[in-house]
């Protein structure tokens, strides 16, 4: 008989007032008994709605009933075999949305809480050296290219290094990770968890070479004709920030999201004496209601700054995860929705000085299903403001497949690809951001994983 | 030679320096006009540094001891490794046969004026190559850059070496003299490429400038280098770093580069302080 409880068992947050003035990890994760208390509530359903709503597949029920029955080690078996980056998305997926969404312990009461459960075996099999004690599968001979080492890069590189595949990861940073390492923020995603991972994939036998742009230092054509790569795979994201095109975004001061988290995930700019400088501001308007704006206005609160998120529609369309958003009002940063800002004044140095903002209401329902926000005539109101953080969304950044012959891009410049990750091009593959437009790091991990699947499918189709 | 290893090193004067790195893939593509980012230690930050040069698989820039990285870059010597080197970035200067043109660098400005007057010479133009600086001490590469054009003019502002005054000053006389230049490349401090597209607007000769905004990335993904150029915002990183500097807003771009610059202070007093504690100790 499973646990009844109705509600989730409960896991430990660090206390708001502390946590805006570190990068610390603000979830705690689950105790052992915590983790095995809150898998008993599973009710094993024959037809798994959790394991339809999860992007990768994941045998949920199979696995929790392990963790239930206080076999971890087991329960990481099943885990790491259907998901490579367990620990991460563990922690970063939009469960309320996916597993936990379709749970039926939902209806009643509140979901099983898959992603804590997650997290919990993830951390525990690391802790006990159980993720180093993976060994390199013998080499099949064939060589696999893969640009960008985020997560759509990295479930693709791992998938093909179990099949034999020799894989090796193109960066074009200095550290690996893609969006994990310089865009969602330590006290989310502790940048070891990141390491950790990408370290089990180099003993697995992936190489990974960083600083390379490819597009520039080698083209795709040079990797198939040069360097004798069989098949690549684009998973190189949606890197290219978008602004409003409103008056006053180039003043200083005005960071877009990319920058502004880059500077301090990537370049540690939060750190004392970091060689890498960020504006420490006073009171930052953070522009957009997704995960990376919430992201952003939390690292601009652990700067020491008053924050507010400023959003054109109303809370309920809020793209952001659920637990993001009760994170930043706990942490006292304030949203000001139906608000939409239509300029920003500097001062005679080109400082920001202040954001002009209307008051917006929301009216029929636009061509994303959600009510298209118009705004309230006269409603103008000025902010005073030092910064202004735009995370209004990205665009796929073509750099590495521009000029690829006879390569097809879709309507949002994206490279075109099913959802098996197949292209125009026979030899090339894509997947994640780059295929998609800006989504989720499950999504894109998703899509690796089908795309080393299709990889593995077209390398032996020539043989 | 291992990765990013210094291959050979050499002051310019006491506050440039020249290094050409083993970048044998980046060497292999660099074009005129492109640059490449590099860390000097694993906690260093990204600074975007032009190609001078790229040849047998070194890759040569030119630096002047600005900031805590430059000096921290200074610091290494020959057979010392760079932490990170990438490139090479941005757009090559389109180079093509223009007829008559002049290219000005200013200062450090002259180690990336250089390569794109040598590849403008050997597309076929006839290039006046003037370079300034403030005095005769500090003039860099003068033998690379006669060899690099038609005529060599080199301009110190105290009137130590060459033309009295300023490059803009210069190209002005030429231009005065009845020389008909078809197009001006200004490449140097941003006070001195605002001026010259000044003077060249007055004598509607077309020019290209090369800027040299703060990055990070440099392939397009944070859009601190942006700009605007006619009306429009440009990211210098992948659009440039050339642009038609008739239409850059340079005031813009000046309060942009500014606005680090209490942390760059601080940054290069803490250096001087450490290397002054070090001579102390050694």
């Amino acid at each position: 008989m499973a646990n009844m409880q109705n509600v989730r068992t409960l896991m430990g947050d660090q206390d708001p007032a502390n946590r805006v003035k570190n990068f610390k990890e603000v979830a705690l994760g689950y105790s052992t008994g915590a983790a095995m208390n809150e898998a008993d509530r599973c009710l094993s359903c024959v037809n798994k709605p959790c394991v339809s709503g999860c992007p990768v597949g994941i045998p949920i029920p199979d696995f929790l009933r392990k963790v239930a029955d206080g076999d971890i080690a087991g329960a990481y078996e099943i885990l790491s075999n259907a998901n490579a980056l367990p620990a991460i998305s563990g922690r970063v997926c939009p469960q309320e949305t996916q597993c936990e969404g379709k749970c039926v312990r939902g209806i009643k009461g509140e979901p099983i809480a898959i992603g804590r459960i997650e997290r919990f075996v993830a951390d525990w099999a690391a802790f006990r050296g159980i993720t180093d004690k993976v060994e390199p599968v013998p080499s099949n001979g064939h060589k696999v290219a893969v640009i960008g080492s985020g997560p759509a890069g990295l479930t693709c590189a791992g998938e093909l290094a179990r099949m034999g595949y020799e894989v090796t990861i193109f960066e074009a940073f200095h550290v690996a990770g893609g969006v994990l390492s310089y865009g969602i923020p330590e006290f989310r995603l502790p940048k070891s968890v990141v390491k950790r991972e990408v370290e089990k994939l180099e003993k697995m036998g992936v190489k990974i070479e960083l600083n390379m742009v490819i597009g520039k230092v080698l083209t795709i054509t040079e990797l198939f004709e040069q360097e004798g790569f069989e098949a690549v795979f684009i998973g190189s994201g949606a890197g290219l920030p978008m602004f409003m095109k409103i008056p006053g975004e180039s003043l200083v001061g005005v960071y877009s999201a990319n920058e502004y988290l880059t500077r301090i995930n990537l370049m540690k700019a939060y750190k004392e004496g970091a060689a890498t400088p960020v504006l420490r501001n006073k009171k930052v308007a953070v522009v957009g209601g997704g995960n990376v704006a919430m992201d952003a206005a939390r690292c601009a609160k652990r700067l020491g700054a008053d924050v507010h998120i400023v959003y054109r529609r109303s809370e309920a369309e809020l793209p952001a995860r659920v637990e993001e958003v009760h994170h930043a009002k706990q942490e006292g940063i304030v949203f000001d929705l139906l608000t939409n800002p239509v300029s920003i004044e500097g001062d005679e140095k080109g400082q920001v000085q202040s954001i002009t903002c209307v008051k917006m209401e929301l009216g029929e329902p636009d061509a994303s299903g959600r009510r298209r926000p118009m705004a309230i005539p006269d409603s103008e109101f000025k902010m005073e403001v030092d910064a202004v953080i735009m995370a209004l969304g990205t665009q796929p950044n073509p750099m590495s497949y521009e000029g690829t012959p006879g390569l097809e891009k879709n309507r949002k410049g994206c490279v075109a690809a099913d959802e098996n990750g197949c292209t125009s091009c026979p030899a090339i593959f894509a997947g994640g951001d780059a295929a998609t437009g800006a989504a989720t790091v499950i999504l894109a991990m998703g899509a690796g994983k089908s795309a080393a699947k299709s990889i593995d499918e077209y390398i032996k189709s020539k043989q | 030679m291992k990765k990013y290893e210094i291959a050979k090193k050499k002051a310019l004067t006491p506050e440039i320096g020249q290094i050409s790195v083993y970048a044998p893939l980046v060497a292999a593509k660099a074009k005129a006009g492109q640059f490449i980012i590099l860390r000097v230690d694993e906690e260093g930050e990204r600074i975007p540094l032009t190609i001078s040069s790229a040849v047998d698989g070194l890759v040569t820039v030119i630096y002047q001891k600005i900031g805590g990285t430059t000096m921290a870059l200074d610091l290494l010597n020959e057979g010392d490794c760079l932490q990170d080197f990438v490139g090479p970035l941005g757009q090559p200067t389109e180079v093509e046969d223009l007829g008559r043109v002049a290219v000005l660098g200013g200062g450090l400005g002259c180690a990336i004026a250089l390569p794109v007057a040598r590849a403008l010479h050997q597309a076929g133009n006839q290039v006046d190559l003037i370079g300034g600086f403030k005095t005769k001490d500090i003039v860099i590469l003068e033998e690379e850059m006669s060899e690099a054009c038609t005529d060599l003019h080199i301009c110190t502002d105290d009137g130590s070496y060459g033309y009295h005054g300023f490059v803009t000053g210069k190209l002005e006389n030429l231009i005065e003299s009845g020389v008909k230049f078809d197009h001006v490349f200004a490449i140097g401090p941003l006070l001195m490429m605002k001026f010259a597209c000044k003077l060249t607007e007055k004598y509607n000769i077309p020019t290209t400038v090369s800027m040299n905004p703060i990055m990070i990335d440099g392939t397009g993904m944070c859009g601190c280098c942006r700009l605007t150029v006619g009306g429009e915002v440009k990211f210098a990183c992948v659009d440039g770093p050339d642009f038609d500097g008739h239409k850059v807003d340079f005031d813009e771009v000046i309060a942009r580069n500014a606005t680090y610059l209490e942390q760059e202070t601080k940054a290069r007093e803490k250096h001087l302080c450490r290397l002054g504690g070090g001579a102390m100790n050694g």
